[in-house]
């Protein structure tokens, strides 16, 4: 359109403004993932003199490093795992629920819809929410991370949502076919809301993937801990993570073995912790701004 | 005599069943928790050897004031200042919808919304390596023979709550842009078109026709931001709490966490924990009957 006829000075000059504005803005947002990126592949001594854009001189040794401390890569399948097994759970069963919730023959249908929708505006706080947990033998337990969760409101309400406007008419045929319930969710209804289900799948992995607060009250195991509690305890320098570094620091500084610092690290295991979500990150955006648009109209 | 129609219902609700049970043993059976402010609660004992203090926990908090006005002081500048930044994802949206390259427009999208994936673990880690005291900021610094100041920006007693704020928005400004633009892209595209034939300009179109349409949005986002008065997130203050800032990120909830675990008073941090859920609870319904009074409308 006559955009430069219409444009008066001022309006250039906030166009001038807000192009370099949003380009800064977006610089903020992204460069300290890149910063840690290159610092984590940089040789440690440059590196520490400062890396700005570029990294000093490539170098892996920290990956290495990292890779062979048995600790990292162990405690980053645990998150894979206990992320996949806790997704799966959550949008099968809460899809599952949803689909009874459009059941509008089922006895205190609205009863047991409230009930679960007021879940959402509970909150035991930590004590009792540990308490519980704990009485449910979930302590040092796998299940600690796959189990609680799995129902949730807010999926609950985007599901049904959806399946309500899923047209009935193959549900009904498939019924006169002699279908029972769990052939037709199985072979109907989940797939029909794959768009949904994939949507939910993103909120429910992503949430997965970042907690920890579980695993950190309430598992204490070796083997059960996950990469986001390890990347935390060698930013801290736990006590059982200060003897790794110490002794990295001591080989660092003998040479021609590996070259790595305390700082490099601690960067690549938080590379290697925001790795999985930039990987699937197209995926992880496209579904989460589909889940914020039917939220506003539902809202 | 159940007619077939009701068997099948009935049959729905016998599989529905195992769910209900789910959702009570995971959301309504931890509230019983909240028994123990009236007890002395002591792990290593069973229920029915904790000593029964009636009120006692309660009373302590009124005992502790001057803690709790200090949490609470953390708690409300907080939220406050998070409040004060409510405006500023509406802002970059409205800016982000006069760029008019699309693939740039995505891109700006696609990057901004990155910090909302990851937790504040990372976004502690990414902090650090940009603002500890030999992170990239003082680095920067020094190579330019700027002064350096001695202590970092995540030591820093002053501008403790001003940079958790700014962090809080660096995390989630690009999240709540999206909101924003979901409700730009619902403004009837009509009233751009008869504004330009009136002859309104681009600022024109923004204050008469964009920001009127954005502000049924923004007031749902400030109202549950104000019912959020008491709930600042456990996460954030975990992570960024040290030595030097302690008294400023003492929020309430994090304090609850320390006298739970730190401590060891597990019944008072209950207390604290169910007196703050049930005025959560209590703001929330306020605000939703505010905006009902006002709007016509419920947030929830």
């Amino acid at each position: 359109m006559n955009a430069k006829q219409r444009g008066s000075l001022a309006e250039r000059a906030f166009d001038l403004f807000n192009y370099v504005f949003m380009a800064l803005f977006s610089f903020i947002c992204v460069y300290p993932f890149y910063y840690v990126f290159i610092y984590s592949i940089s040789e440690p001594r440059l590196a520490q003199k400062g890396v700005y854009f570029w990294p000093g001189s490539l170098n892996f040794d920290a990956y290495v490093k990292v890779f062979s401390l048995n600790t990292i890569p162990h405690a980053f399948l645990v998150s894979v795992e206990k992320t996949l097994i806790f997704t799966v759970l959550c949008v099968y069963f809460s899809a599952m629920l949803s689909y009874l919730f459009t059941k509008h023959q089922m006895p205190f249908r609205r009863l047991m819809y409230r009930i679960v929708i007021s879940s959402m505006y509970l909150n035991s706080g930590l004590i009792p929410w540990y308490i519980t947990m704990k009485t449910y033998g979930l302590r040092n337990s796998f299940l600690l991370y796959v189990i609680p969760g799995i129902i949730n409101a807010f999926y609950i309400i985007l599901i049904k949502t959806y399946i309500e406007q899923l047209p009935s008419s193959l549900e009904e045929s498939a019924q006169l076919d002699g279908a029972g319930f769990m052939t037709i969710f199985n072979k109907i209804i989940f797939p029909l809301s794959k768009p949904i289900v994939a949507t939910v799948a993103v909120y429910a992995s992503v949430g997965c993937w970042n907690s920890w607060i579980d695993n950190y009250l309430l598992v204490e195991k070796a083997n059960l801990q996950t990469i986001q509690v390890i990347l935390y305890g060698y930013l801290n320098e736990a006590q059982s993570m200060t003897q790794d570094l110490a002794s990295m620091a001591a080989h660092a500084g003998a040479g021609r073995q590996l070259q790595f610092s305390p700082e490099t690290i601690k960067m690549s295991i938080t590379v290697i912790s925001v790795l999985p979500i930039i990987l699937v990150y197209p995926f992880l955006q496209k579904n989460f701004i589909k889940g914020i648009m039917l939220g506003a109209v539902k809202g | 005599m159940l007619s077939k129609k009701n068997r099948i219902g009935w049959k729905y609700f016998l599989i529905a069943m195992p769910f209900m049970i789910y959702v009570i043993a995971f959301y309504f059976v931890p509230l019983f928790g909240w028994i123990y402010s009236f007890y002395n609660y002591n792990p290593a004992l069973s229920f029915s050897q904790l000593k029964f203090v009636g009120f006692d926990n309660f009373m302590k908090m009124y005992n502790e004031r001057s803690e709790i006005y200090r949490v609470l002081k953390n708690t409300l500048a907080m939220s406050f200042l998070l409040i004060l930044v409510t405006p500023l994802p509406l802002i970059a949206a409205i800016m982000m919808n006069e760029i008019r390259h699309n693939k740039y427009k995505r891109f700006i999208q696609t990057v901004t919304t990155l910090p909302n994936f990851i937790s504040w673990i990372v976004v502690f880690a990414l902090a650090f390596a940009v603002f500890s005291s030999d992170g990239l900021y003082y680095t920067l610094l020094k190579n330019l023979h700027l002064d350096v100041p001695v202590i970092g920006l995540l030591g820093n007693n002053g501008a403790a709550w001003f940079f958790q704020a700014g962090l809080y928005v660096w995390k989630t400004i690009g999240w709540t842009m999206i909101i924003y633009m979901a409700a730009i892209a619902g403004i009837d595209s009509e009233q751009y078109e008869a504004a330009r034939i009136d002859g309104a300009g681009k600022f024109g179109l923004m204050r008469h026709i964009t920001i009127p349409g954005l502000a049924p949005t923004f007031f749902v986002l400030l109202l549950l931001q104000i019912s959020n008065l008491l709930n600042n997130g456990f996460d954030q203050y975990f992570v960024f709490y040290n030595s030097l800032v302690a008294d400023k990120l003492d929020v309430l909830d994090f304090y609850i966490y320390k006298v739970g675990w730190a401590v060891s008073d597990y019944s008072y941090a209950t207390v604290l924990g169910m007196v703050k859920s049930l005025l959560g609870i209590a703001l929330l319904f306020s605000v939703n009957y505010l905006s009902k009074k006002t709007k016509g409308e419920s947030i929830l």
